[in-house]
């Protein structure tokens, strides 16, 4: 509260400058948001893809287009645009008048600039698979922008709309990650490494200003420090607070705002389906039917959690629950085993990151495998450098548990190689449906079949999707209850009083 | 026969109780130290079992006591690797003297040059998580721990009338070592073993806090604190019992060391 | 010149041990699971875009190539760049820096402002009150894990009293007043174990000084047994206990690294304990190297100390 106040006088000279404007313009306050990651650089096109995003997407970064709170695809640097009949063309007229935090304007030579650097052969984009059916980028004119595609994808505009699809200038384009120039409202203003990142309202913004002046990215990894923060004040929001057995008592304190919005995290159990018996569908049904995935959301999530049956974010609106394909059954489970051949059941490695919520739940699976005579062996897996070594990588693992936080990404099912070691031709058949669908209905079609797919064959047991469970200060207005993209957009928060 | 200090006794008695424990918990225990259960989770002490239950209904005495054998496992086994190591490398330098002592003391330079937690994590990330990379971890530390003191013991010994006596007698260094210097030396030796032990209980508990110590579902104190962090303020519980252990432990076994020491260094009696 | 000939041995073998240990430091990262890379890209990565960030690194550079550019940086100040953050890795020291140092400084300030009167007045007063206390103190503050007081004052002082934060750091730019209260918690969990230590040591030292021909001599002269005491015994008796505080140094070290991780605090130990889990491997090369030098270097002042203070070895010189 008093660092508000503090805030506030040191801006006054800035907001009587402003005075001119609409009263809704001055801007007021500042904001500490916390997320538990920090990125390894601020350029959600170059690495670390969530947390760069989380702390730059929109606050500092935009897109042609944007996803909004509820999913949509809106426009943002791109007014509107057209999408030829043969989908494959799509022309983009932009936005005049938009200029970089350095002074460089933004036009089709920028943008052609950007989407090449994502295609490019020496990319370093970590989802550049998400675009690569671009095959030609033209600029006829500075406020048109013409995309080539070499096959249709229905996704690409959605893709487009992500942090990784930002816009960024060619000058300042290697020096984005310690030092961003965006077109968003805010510019960077420190970077303190392993710490924070404070940025402040950036007075050449081409849209309307926002709210608030000062807005803070802090980064707390424990669970319990994240509370801590939030209850002493030094931290106003937790997009995502790290622990869900404290989220009850901020539900029940009238000092903040909480919510259980839906996220995009699948934790599922990966298999290696190249190896035995996990190569055995009746295997891999048998474990799954051995995991009350309730008591399992209780045990790790208190509660907060999603069963889900296949790879899909209950948020989705492409999503079909499909837990009741294989329920707790252990009987069931047990005669299906010893069907599959395992009477006496099998013992393997539980390749388990050390992460607090992949043991938690490894522990609990563990003992669910050992109703129907199946032993675990959980081996430590230091995180996040050996587990993407050992198990990405090498596939060298029997089983692991991972949360997978990517927003629509049940497409890896279908990436050859992928850690899975999962090859189905149907699913592949599927997946290309999706990517060539006409229409919506269409797309929806495709996209429940491929769940369907997956349920069936499992080839990782689906345990639950995680909550996003915000909270904030109940003073503040605007902030994003649902995470349709990993994000912190700060751009239409602001303080009520 | 010279009096039995107080710290021996207390130390003795405390360093049994955990033994006991821990050897107790292999046969016995009053919940399954694994088994989960949903209802109890995170209810007190005295609502579920002694010490109440964790985050997922497990009964927290059976843990600990469990933990126990995890803990002075991973502690003895280092200790013992360590000290056997350092102690031959130790005796070894004495006897030899010269160019090998001197790449001795080199190799224990660069070992002690490595903060332990900092080297054990290095090791962590080398081997991945477990029980062998923690042993291994805290045995490098203690490998310059028992080479220096041996050493100095050693060289005392070596000065003595009867070490020339026996070179006279035509007994090899290697001979002499054991026969003559090992014996000698081996009060101090297993003073300071009580000591490292407690050490290493720490270094256990602390690399397990960090996330590289044994896996789950083998009960760990470490661990235990790691996880009792996040139910701080709903579950204080959580955090006392595992850190009461590791405390008790240690100082049973720096006791039990101390008074080792009395008991066998008179002059050392003396002075406390 | 004896004395400064065996201190220039010491400082040559000190700079060989470092050169072994630079070279352990960078085989066992090197030989360790994980390419920086593929972490900083994440799971989404095609395999062709983690090698365009490899060799954009220059990770894929011959091994003693990068060893050798790491070293002859070293020699130069130029520790490299960060592969993760991007940035100068001395600068991340730096930043950290600020943050671990005051706080390992107050932890020994405050270890030496206890254990030093308590020590004292223990030897002063054997098997009394203020002895079996000082005696049972630095037993029980040995056996105490650190992390485990940082979990308690925070449960306690923190959360209880609501006095002090709970973890975190403001930056020495929010004031000194905010900072320092950040790290009062943590250097209180970090003290008690030095203290420990350094009460005992410092109590034995007492005794033994007390026990020397020079301090019976010069009671026997009539010295007050006030003035003996602060003329002669302890400032003899600081010898041992400065030897201690200089091989405590790595558990100090140890130690800052989990309480900063209790704390939540922007150190140095969360630097290198973040930058391994990331594989930043130059960073972590640099930390390690950092603290290689500060033990050694610090060991080899108290050894310096040593032999400049040493009234027994001053005659000798």
């Amino acid at each position: 509260m008093f660092a508000r106040f503090r805030h506030f006088a040191r801006t006054l000279p800035q907001a009587a400058l402003l005075a001119a404007l609409p009263v809704a313009a001055i801007a007021a306050g500042e904001v500490d948001f916390v997320q538990s990651v920090e990125p390894a650089g601020l350029d959600p096109t170059v690495s670390s893809p969530v947390a760069a995003g989380q702390v730059t997407w929109q606050n500092l970064f935009e897109g042609l287009v944007a996803i909004d709170r509820d999913g949509r695809i809106v426009p943002q640097l791109a007014t509107d645009w057209t999408i030829s009949e043969d989908r494959l063309t799509y022309t983009f007229n932009l936005r005049p008048d938009v200029t970089f935090h350095n002074g460089t304007p933004f036009d089709s030579g920028t943008a052609k600039f950007s989407i090449e650097r994502i295609v490019a052969d020496d990319s370093t984009n970590g989802q550049k698979a998400l675009y690569t059916d671009i095959a030609a980028v033209e600029a006829p004119d500075p406020q048109t922008l013409v995309l080539t595609l070499s096959r249709p994808s229905s996704d690409l505009l959605y893709w487009l709309g992500f942090p990784a699809a930002v816009m960024v200038e060619e000058g300042s384009a290697d020096t984005n990650g310690t030092d961003p120039v965006g077109t968003g409202p805010f510019k960077l203003d420190e970077w303190r490494k392993g710490d924070r990142v404070i940025m402040s309202a950036w007075d050449g913004y081409w849209g309307d200003p926002a709210p608030l002046d000062t807005i803070t990215a802090r980064f707390i990894a424990d669970p319990q420090a994240q509370a801590a923060a939030l209850q002493s004040g030094q931290v106003d929001i937790a997009s995502e607070l790290g622990a869900p057995e404290l989220f009850a008592q901020f539900a029940e304190d009238p000092k903040f705002a909480t919510n259980v919005g839906t996220g995009e995290m699948e934790v599922v159990a990966g298999m290696n389906n190249a190896r035995a018996p996990f190569d055995n569908v009746r295997v891999r049904r048998a474990l799954m039917m051995a995991i009350d995935r309730d008591a399992l959301i209780q045990a790790v999530k208190s509660g907060y959690g999603t069963p889900i049956g296949s790879h899909f974010s209950p948020a989705s609106p492409y999503y079909t629950d499909l837990t009741g394909e294989y329920p707790y059954d252990p009987e069931a489970a047990r005669a299906l085993l010893a069907e599959a051949g395992y009477p006496n059941g099998f013992e393997f490695t539980f390749k388990v990151p050390n992460r607090t919520y992949a043991q938690r739940s490894a522990e609990i699976l563990q003992a669910f495998f050992q109703q129907i005579g199946v032993t675990a062996n959980i081996v430590s897996s230091d995180f996040p450098a050996a587990w993407i070594q050992e198990v990405f990588t090498d596939t060298d693992y029997d089983m692991t548990i991972i949360g997978h936080a990517e927003p629509l990404d049940i497409g890896i099912y279908a990436r050859d190689p992928y850690y899975f070691n999962y090859d189905s031709d149907a699913f592949d058949a599927a997946m290309q449906d999706v990517a060539t669908a006409t229409d919506e209905a269409a797309r929806k079609a495709a996209y429940i079949r491929a769940q369907e797919i997956l349920a069936d064959d499992l080839p990782a047991l689906f345990l639950y999707s995680d909550p996003k469970l915000g909270v904030w200060d109940a003073g503040l207005e605007g902030v994003w209850p649902d995470g349709p993209v990993p994000a912190n957009d700060m751009t239409e928060v602001r303080w009520s009083e | 026969m010279r009096r039995v200090p107080a710290t021996l006794w207390i130390g003795a008695a405390l360093s049994l109780l955990f033994v006991g424990a821990a050897l107790l918990s292999r046969v016995w225990t009053p919940a399954d130290p694994t088994g989960m259960n949903i209802a109890a989770r995170l209810k007190g002490p005295g609502e579920a079992g002694l010490l109440g239950a964790d985050q997922i209904g497990r009964d927290v005495l059976s843990i600990v006591m469990a933990g126990a054998w995890t803990s002075l496992g991973i502690a003895l086994t280092a200790t013992a690797i360590g000290g056997a190591v350092g102690t031959a490398t130790g005796m070894a330098a004495a006897a030899g003297r010269g160019g090998f002592e001197r790449a001795v003391m080199a190799a224990n330079g660069v070992l002690f040059a490595f903060p332990p937690i900092l080297s054990a994590i290095l090791l962590g990330a080398l081997l991945g998580p477990g029980a062998g990379t923690a042993i291994l971890a805290i045995g490098l530390f203690m490998v310059p721990v028992f080479a220096r003191i041996a050493r100095g013991a050693a060289l005392q010994v070596w000065s003595r009338d009867f070490i020339k006596a026996a070179r006279m007698a035509g007994k090899g260094p290697v001979r002499i070592s054991i026969e003559h210097v090992l014996p000698n030396i081996s009060a101090q030796i297993i003073v300071q073993f009580a000591i490292q032990t407690g050490l290493a209980i720490l270094a256990e508990a602390g690399l397990s806090f960090l996330g590289m110590g044994v896996a789950p579902p083998n009960p760990s104190w470490g661990r235990m604190l790691s996880e009792a962090q996040t139910y701080l303020s709903s579950a204080p519980h959580l955090v006392l019992a595992p850190g009461l252990a590791i405390a008790g432990a240690v100082l049973g076994l720096n006791l039990l060391g101390d008074g080792l020491r009395d008991l066998t260094d008179p002059r050392r009696g003396q002075a406390a | 010149m004896r004395k400064l000939r065996y201190l220039g041995r010491r400082l040559a073998g000190l700079l060989g041990i470092l050169g072994i240990a630079s070279l352990a430091i960078f085989l066992l990262i090197e030989a360790a699971p994980g390419d920086p890379a593929q972490i900083m890209l994440g799971t989404g990565a095609q395999p062709d875009t983690v090698a365009a960030l490899r060799a954009e690194l220059g990770l894929d550079r011959p091994l003693p190539l990068r060893y050798l550019a790491w070293l002859g940086g070293v020699f130069t100040g130029d520790l490299g760049m960060s592969y993760t953050y991007g940035t100068p890795v001395a600068e991340l020291i730096g930043q950290r820096l600020v943050v671990t140092l005051p706080l390992t400084a107050m932890a020994t300030l405050l270890a030496v402002a206890v254990a030093l009167p308590l020590g004292v007045m223990a030897a002063q007063n054997p098997n009394r009150i203020v002895d079996s206390l000082a005696t049972a103190f630095s037993q029980i503050g040995i056996a105490v894990p650190n992390f485990w007081i940082g979990l308690l004052l925070i449960l306690g002082v923190s959360l209880g009293l609501g006095w002090f934060p709970t973890g975190g750091f403001p930056g020495w730019r929010a004031g000194a007043l905010p900072a320092l209260s950040a790290l009062v918690l943590p250097a209180i969990a970090l003290a008690i174990p030095q203290a420990a230590v350094l009460t005992r040591v410092t109590r034995a030292a007492v005794i033994e000084v007390s026990n020397e021909d020079f301090i019976r001599t010069a009671r026997a002269k009539g010295l007050s047994r006030r003035r003996a005491l602060w003329r002669h015994t302890v400032p003899n008796a600081l010898l041992p206990v400065v030897t201690m505080l200089g091989l405590q140094i790595p558990f100090l070290i140890s130690g800052a690294v989990l309480v900063e991780n209790v704390f939540t605090l922007p150190g140095i130990g969360t630097l290198a304990y973040q930058a391994l889990s990331q594989r930043d491997l130059i960073v972590v090369q640099n930390v390690v190297l950092f603290f290689a030098v500060i033990v050694l270097g610090v060991n080899l002042l108290v050894d310096a100390l040593y032999i400049l203070l040493d009234p027994r070895l001053r005659g000798s010189g």
